[in-house]
Parts: structure tokens; C-alpha cells; sequence
């Protein structure tokens, strides 16, 4: 709700409005009425709905830490991360790097259904139509003037058009993204 | 029992089992509607996945292994065995509690098929299964995954066929028909894989495979899994104007696949390692084999990759310090795979049988000769005569050959993902020809290496039950059963045996073989055991047939057969003459029955799947 109480100019100006609209709009008259007799105003004319707040919400983390066990499981991506790796020679990094490479790629194509979101290879020009989708083309560098847009395509984007994560049976504990292991 | 709706097809494989269903509602002659089941299965604990492919692995976890709940399934159950891509992954770790390949100790004749004896290695503790419990807990399982996707139309109500390989012996079959009843199942049949196999090549091609064989095709289906090798030939003949397709050999049972390529290569793999003073766990061996799957499947679809890495990843924490890296080259793949499993030979090669030690270790009875190609020419060499004894056949081989021609191939197995491997087996055959101035044979090309068996069956499924082409197959094998001869007893000789034969080569779903004229006496209340025969190679041979010789390659001695007559009546120790009978069920097992010279009984004969020693 806005400020109840607005000033001595602008409440003149209310009066007014509110006069005219007494006079030719029945319902808002039969409301005001109620308000005056102190029943509340009726819903249905309650002023036009204000535009909803943006909200931010919080992802549930069921399914971030089924993938982030899913890309250590198959390709050790947490023990990677999680080592330091100034210690090593390019080489051992590297072999390492491709027991990374193989997994997480393979957790990839298991679950998602990766595509391009522009279909034009990369350096090409490319036109945007008014109305394009602002969240699958970033714009950047020389922003100005109106639609249609024309530019270089430097990345052309991935889109996940199809995700197929494991089911979870209730109850497990998903934090356990690497499970300690010991041998008997 | 209710129509079905669903024509099924479950390839029970060894490594592998897949579902494939066609929907007779929205099917009509050759345009069909086909799908794969994915089966929800345990990929993680408490972590559930659809897969096309089930691997035929069972994993008995210990009570403490798993938190409450992680073995949670979609359906509901005790669920207290793993199956699944989860069982294979804890098995490669807890080898003592992993039970694999059990189809092939379903036909392992050696051992008790229906005694809880899997996994051999297995301790004391854990309680083990039998090969026939197992491959039902394939299909049961097999069976929920079904039925929870499909609630209205239960997979017992439907249409279904099972496939085996073409090598499996009567008992064997016997016992996956077994393994098919005790899940609910009536109404299936079993198909042979590589019939199979044709079978989806047949519907892949839309009706066009009429124009791509020709009437005289033969037709080789080469079929290399990950743990076994099948051999099946086909001839195209010409019936009534249409094209007919009749299954006219199988081979024998090859323990030989894909597998065996990983393995070695991880081997050789492991020899460069240990050069450079690197000793590998077992653990780090199997890894290897993971690593060298990739790679090889790599090199031999690759030409522009001469070399891979291999990492065999550490078990802890520290990944980047305590990997081990190696490389893996085309040269060494080439002379591995393609040398050692497809060497180019002469169509008169044959495998090589190393002596087997005196007391061998209980276990799979594992080809001796890794070439796959010198056991192809064994199979086609001594299918030579088949051309000259099939109705329909005669002419199809020149004078003089000395092996059965193939005029085209079909190659199915996940072993020919690596194209070069067929190429090489396709080179190697028409070096053959060639050498007999016959033409080459040519590739049929377009099945799921994966699926195609699954596909099959189903689409084999769906034209039983109408119209469509069907494979004309029979037995492969003739059956005999021993007679020991009267004759004076020769010191330090087994008496000599006869066979009898009592199923002719070649016999259909749903037909019985005539009496023969031979008389056995049983005695009333004993059981009575005779030995039990097959041929894949004598195809003359009718009902009453009894060979007093023959050659170890023509006849193959099979588990015995047993049969006790009950009392019902009888004094007890009394003789009854009785003749033996056979017949194929509609379901496509051997029926073996004992039928006295009066009155209308019948008593089954029992295949002896306890194992025996002997053997």
C-alpha cells in the first residue's frame, strides 16, 4: 500500500476525482458508501493490482547436490577442485584432467540434452528482430539505438533442452556427495 | 486370458537385458510401432535412472552395506538384491558378492543348474543362488519394470518372446522356459539371438530387405557380445513366389566377447606399466579395462588418433598425485584386438584346444583360442554338406568347396561397434571365397548393435501373430540317446554305445517326431538315466537311425536324461516296455517322452541339470 495520508494539494485533487467518479460510476459509489458506513470496501473494485514484487527464490538443493555427486562419482570433480594443484607438473595435472574431462563429459551427455542457442557459427554476423529473447542473447560492447540489432556472434550459447536426473529415493541423504570408502 | 495389446521381445543376455515392445493396436503388416522399455534400476545408492539396457548382474549386499532405503525400486518389494548398473558397479569393487554371466553357467553342463551355487568365489555367509534363480530374478525384475509402467496391461497378459543363443542345448532351454514360468509368464516363446538379430534387420528396413537378398542367399549372422560368440546361417529360398527364410545351422557355444578384447589389452597395458616398475592392484586392473574400452573403441573408429592416454584414477582423495597414467597406440590395439581375436587365416584353420589340466578349477568353460575367426572357420567347414542334404539347398555350394559359402553377413553384438572389426571379419571371409573363386560376400548393414536382439523379438512376437516373414528354423540338432551293446566284456574297455535317434534335425514349434520302432525296458519306480546326444551336422538322419560310429566332431555328448515311472498301480520292480518320444512345444523347448507299447500314458523325461562329474 502506498502513503494513507496524502497532502492538502493532492487530497483537493482526490476530492474532485472521487466527486466525478461518485457521480458516474454506481459501484465505486455503493463502495465508498461502505466505507463510510464502515464496512470495508468491497474486493472486486480494490484499485487495479499492483505489478507483483520481484521475488527471488531459493533453488532447492536436492537436485545441485545429486548433480555436483553425480560429476564427482563419474569424474572426481570435487577431489579436482579440492586439490591444490601449484604443486604439480602440467603433465600430472593434465592426466588428471582427463579422468575429469571423460566423467563430467559423460554426466553431461547422460542427463542433459545440450543445443546451441544460435545455430550460426561463431565470428559470423547475425541479426536480432525486435522482441528477441533477452535472456538467451546477451547483448555487449556498442549498446545503443533500437532493434534491429546487428553484431559478430561470439559465443553462440547452450540451451538445455531436455534434463534427466536420477530419481532419489526419500530419505537419502543427498550431502553425501563422495561417500568415505573402506576396504575390509 | 485376455488379447494382448503389447507384442514383447526381452533379450535375456549375458552382459546385458533389454525390453523391446511393439503396439499391436497401432501396428498394421510392416508398418510398425515400436519402442524400448527403459528400466528404472539403481545407478546409485538411493539414486534411481531409466536405462535401455539392464546388465545381467546381481549383487547380494551384505545386511550393513546400504543405508536404510537406498535400495528403494519405483515398485514395491524386499528388494534385498541388487540388479543392475549399480550391482555391476559395487561388483567390480566386492567381487565376492557379484553373480555375472549366469546364462552361462545356465548351460555349463558340469555343474548343478538348479543348486545354489553362484557366486562361486562367494563366502560362506553370503547366500548364493543357482543359475536358473538368477535368470529368473532377470525376468522378475524385468517384469515389475514393466508392469509399473505399463499398470493396465500386466506383462503376463502380453505377447512375449525370450531369446537365447542359438548354442543352447535342450536343458538349457529347457530351463530358461522354466526360469519364464515361475515370473508368471505363460504365453511366450523362445527365440534364437541371432534369428533374432535377422529378425531387425528385417523390420528395419521397411519392407526393402526383399530387394536387398536374393533367392540362394546364405546368409552368415555373426553375433559378438560382450561374453559370447553365436554363429547362425540362413538361406534364402523361394516359396510360392515369396522370398522364405530358413535358419539351416548354429554353432557351437563360444565363451568368447568383447570382454575377453578389454582384458586384454588392460593386460598388455599393465606389462608397460610394470616396466617402469609399477605394480597394479586388481582394482587398478579393472580400471584399466574400463580405460581400454574407450580407447580401443576409439583407435579402431578413429584414423586420425594414433595414441591415448589411459588414467587409471587413484581410489583416494588425492586424484591429481596418485593417478597413474599410461598410453594406449593404434599399433598395440591392431596387434591386440585385431591379430589376436580377428587374425587373418586360412579357411582351413581350426581352433586351437590347449590340454586342459587334470584337475581344472570349478568355473565357465572359456574358449581356449581367442580367434574369432578360426572358430568361424571351423563352423562354416563343417557345415559343408548342409548345401548338399537341405530341401532347397542343393546347388548353392560349387563342387569342391571346402566350407559352406556365405553370400552376405550380418553382423550384431556391441563388438562391432568398432567397424573395423567387421571389416576385418568380411576380409578375412572373402579371402575365403576368393581362394575358391566365389564371389565376395556383402555386408547387411542397419542394426542396433545394442537392441537389435530385443528389437527382433518383439517384431517376432508381433508376426506370429499375423502376417510378416518368419524364419523357418527347427531344431538345429539331431538327438540321440545311448545304447550300451551286448557284447563280451573287454578288460580296461567301456562297453561300446550306440545312439538311437530320436529327433530328427530340423523339427518346428508344435510338431512330434514319429515313434520309434525301439524298445526300452523301465523299470517301475527306479529311476533310469540314459545318455543324451546331439549333432549339429547329421541332418539325414531320421527317427530309428542307429550309428554304431562316429567322429567327435559330428556327435557332441550332452547331460544325461533320467526318468522314473511312477507305480500308479504297477508292482514295483516291474519292466515296462516303452518307446521314446520327442517333440517341440509351442513354446520351442525339446519334449522328451517315454510311451508304453498300450494305453494312452505318457511320461516326461527329465534333462539332468544337476551336472555330472564325468562331463
Amino acid at each position: 500500500m502506498t502513503d494513507s495520508t496524502p497532502p492538502f494539494i493532492a487530497r483537493t485533487f482526490i476530492a474532485f476525482g472521487v466527486f466525478f467518479r461518485f457521480i458516474f460510476d454506481p459501484a465505486f459509489a455503493g463502495a465508498v458508501q461502505q466505507v463510510r458506513s464502515g464496512e470495508g470496501p468491497v474486493p472486486e473494485i480494490a484499485p487495479p493490482e499492483p505489478k507483483p514484487a520481484p521475488t527471488l527464490k531459493q533453488a532447492p538443493p536436492d537436485s545441485a547436490l545429486q548433480l555436483l555427486g553425480l560429476l564427482q562419482q563419474k569424474g572426481r570433480l570435487v577431489d579436482f577442485l579440492q586439490e591444490e594443484v601449484s604443486a604439480f607438473s602440467d603433465e600430472q595435472v593434465g592426466a588428471a584432467a582427463r579422468v575429469v574431462h571423460e566423467g563430467c563429459r559423460q554426466v553431461l551427455v547422460e542427463h542433459f540434452t545440450l543445443e546451441p542457442v544460435r545455430e550460426e557459427s561463431e565470428g559470423s554476423r547475425v541479426t536480432l528482430q525486435k522482441g528477441f529473447d533477452a535472456s538467451a542473447v546477451r547483448l555487449v560492447g556498442n549498446v545503443v539505438g533500437e532493434p534491429p540489432f546487428s553484431g559478430t556472434l561470439t559465443h553462440r550459447g547452450w540451451r538445455v533442452n531436455d534434463l534427466r536426473l536420477p530419481k532419489i529415493a526419500s530419505g537419502h541423504d543427498t550431502h553425501i556427495v563422495a561417500s568415505a570408502e573402506v576396504e575390509l | 486370458m485376455t488379447e494382448p495389446r503389447f507384442a514383447v521381445g526381452i533379450d535375456l543376455g549375458t552382459t546385458h537385458c533389454a525390453l523391446s515392445f511393439v503396439d499391436l493396436a497401432a501396428s498394421d503388416g510392416e508398418q510398425v510401432a515400436q519402442q524400448v522399455l527403459g528400466i528404472p534400476q539403481l545407478v546409485a545408492p538411493g539414486s534411481v535412472e531409466d536405462r535401455a539396457l539392464l546388465p545381467s548382474f546381481v549383487y547380494l549386499p551384505h545386511p550393513d552395506e546400504f543405508a536404510p532405503g537406498d535400495l528403494t525400486l519405483p515398485w514395491p518389494g524386499d528388494h534385498a538384491l541388487v540388479a543392475g548398473e549399480l550391482a555391476r558397479e559395487r561388483g567390480a569393487q566386492t567381487p565376492i558378492r557379484l553373480i555375472s554371466s549366469a546364462k552361462s553357467w545356465l548351460c555349463h553342463p558340469g555343474v548343478d543348474r538348479r543348486g545354489a551355487i553362484l557366486p562361486v568365489d562367494a563366502p560362506p555367509e553370503v547366500t548364493r543362488l543357482s543359475p536358473l534363480a538368477v535368470s529368473a530374478h532377470y525376468l522378475a525384475y524385468i517384469r515389475d519394470a514393466w508392469d509399473h509402467a505399463h499398470p493396465a496391461t500386466p506383462l503376463a497378459e502380453q505377447a512375449v518372446t525370450i531369446t537365447i543363443p542359438a548354442s543352447f542345448d535342450p536343458a538349457a532351454r529347457e530351463l530358461t522356459a522354466e526360469a519364464a514360468r515361475s515370473v508368471g509368464l505363460s504365453d511366450f516363446t523362445l527365440l534364437e539371438e541371432p534369428q533374432s538379430a535377422l529378425y531387425s534387420w528385417i523390420q528395419g528396413s521397411g519392407g526393402q530387405w526383399r530387394d536387398q537378398v536374393r533367392v540362394r542367399d546364405v546368409i552368415l549372422v555373426v553375433d559378438l557380445g560382450g561374453g559370447t560368440a553365436d554363429f547362425s546361417l540362413m538361406y534364402v529360398a523361394e516359396r510360392d513366389g515369396a522370398l522364405e527364410l530358413n535358419r539351416v545351422a548354429v554353432g557351437d557355444h563360444i565363451l568368447l566377447g568383447g570382454d575377453n578384447m578389454d582384458l586384454a589389452l588392460a593386460h598388455g597395458a599393465a606389462a608397460k606399466l610394470a616396466a617402469q616398475g609399477t605394480r597394479l592392484e586388481p582394482w587398478q586392473l579393472r580400471a584399466l579395462a574400463h580405460g581400454c574400452r574407450g580407447a580401443k573403441e576409439r583407435l579402431l573408429g578413429d584414423e586420425a588418433v594414433d595414441t591415448l592416454p589411459i588414467v587409471v584414477p587413484s581410489r583416494g582423495s588425492r586424484l591429481i598425485g596418485g593417478s597413474l597414467r599410461t598410453e594406449l597406440t593404434r599399433d598395440e590395439v591392431t596387434t591386440t584386438v585385431q591379430e589376436g581375436f580377428f587374425p587373418r587365416v586360412e579357411a582351413s584353420a581350426r581352433p586351437m584346444g590347449r590340454p586342459r589340466a587334470g584337475l581344472s578349477q570349478l568355473g565357465l568353460p572359456y574358449a581356449q583360442d581367442a580367434a574369432v575367426t578360426r572358430h568361424l572357420a571351423a563352423f562354416l567347414q563343417r557345415q559343408t554338406q548342409a548345401a548338399g542334404e537341405l530341401a532347397g539347398m542343393e546347388g548353392a555350394l560349387p563342387e569342391g568347396a571346402s566350407f559352406l559359402h556365405p553370400t552376405a553377413v550380418l553382423f550384431n553384438g556391441g563388438v562391432f561397434k568398432s567397424s573395423v572389426l567387421a571389416d576385418r571379419v568380411l576380409e578375412v571371409l572373402n579371402g575365403w571365397l576368393a581362394a575358391e573363386g566365389a564371389p565376395a560376400a556383402r555386408r547387411l548393414e542397419g542394426v542396433d548393435l545394442d537392441l537389435a536382439v530385443s528389437r527382433g523379438a518383439a517384431y517376432y512376437s508381433y508376426v506370429r501373430r499375423g502376417t510378416g516373414v518368419r524364419i523357418r528354423g527347427g531344431t538345429a540338432c539331431a538327438y540321440y540317446v545311448g545304447i550300451e551293446s551286448s557284447m563280451p566284456a573287454v578288460p580296461g574297455m567301456a562297453p561300446p554305445v550306440s545312439a538311437l535317434c530320436i529327433a530328427p534335425f530340423g523339427m518346428e514349434e508344435g510338431t512330434s517326431a514319429q515313434l520309434p520302432t525301439q524298445q526300452f525296458g523301465l523299470v517301475v519306480g527306479e529311476p533310469v538315466h540314459f545318455r543324451f546326444f546331439s549333432s549339429s551336422v547329421r541332418r539325414q538322419d531320421q527317427v530309428g537311425t542307429l550309428l554304431d560310429y562316429w567322429s567327435d566332431d559330428e556327435i557332441q555328448e550332452l547331460a544325461e536324461i533320467e526318468i522314473t515311472l511312477p507305480a500308479e498301480g504297477r508292482p514295483p520292480g516291474e519292466m515296462v516296455p516303452v518307446q521314446l518320444h520327442a517333440a517341440v512345444t509351442e513354446t520351442g523347448t525339446l519334449l522328451l517322452e517315454a510311451v508304453p507299447g498300450s494305453g494312452e500314458e505318457r511320461w516326461r523325461l527329465e534333462y539332468d541339470v544337476r551336472g555330472t562329474t564325468e562331463t
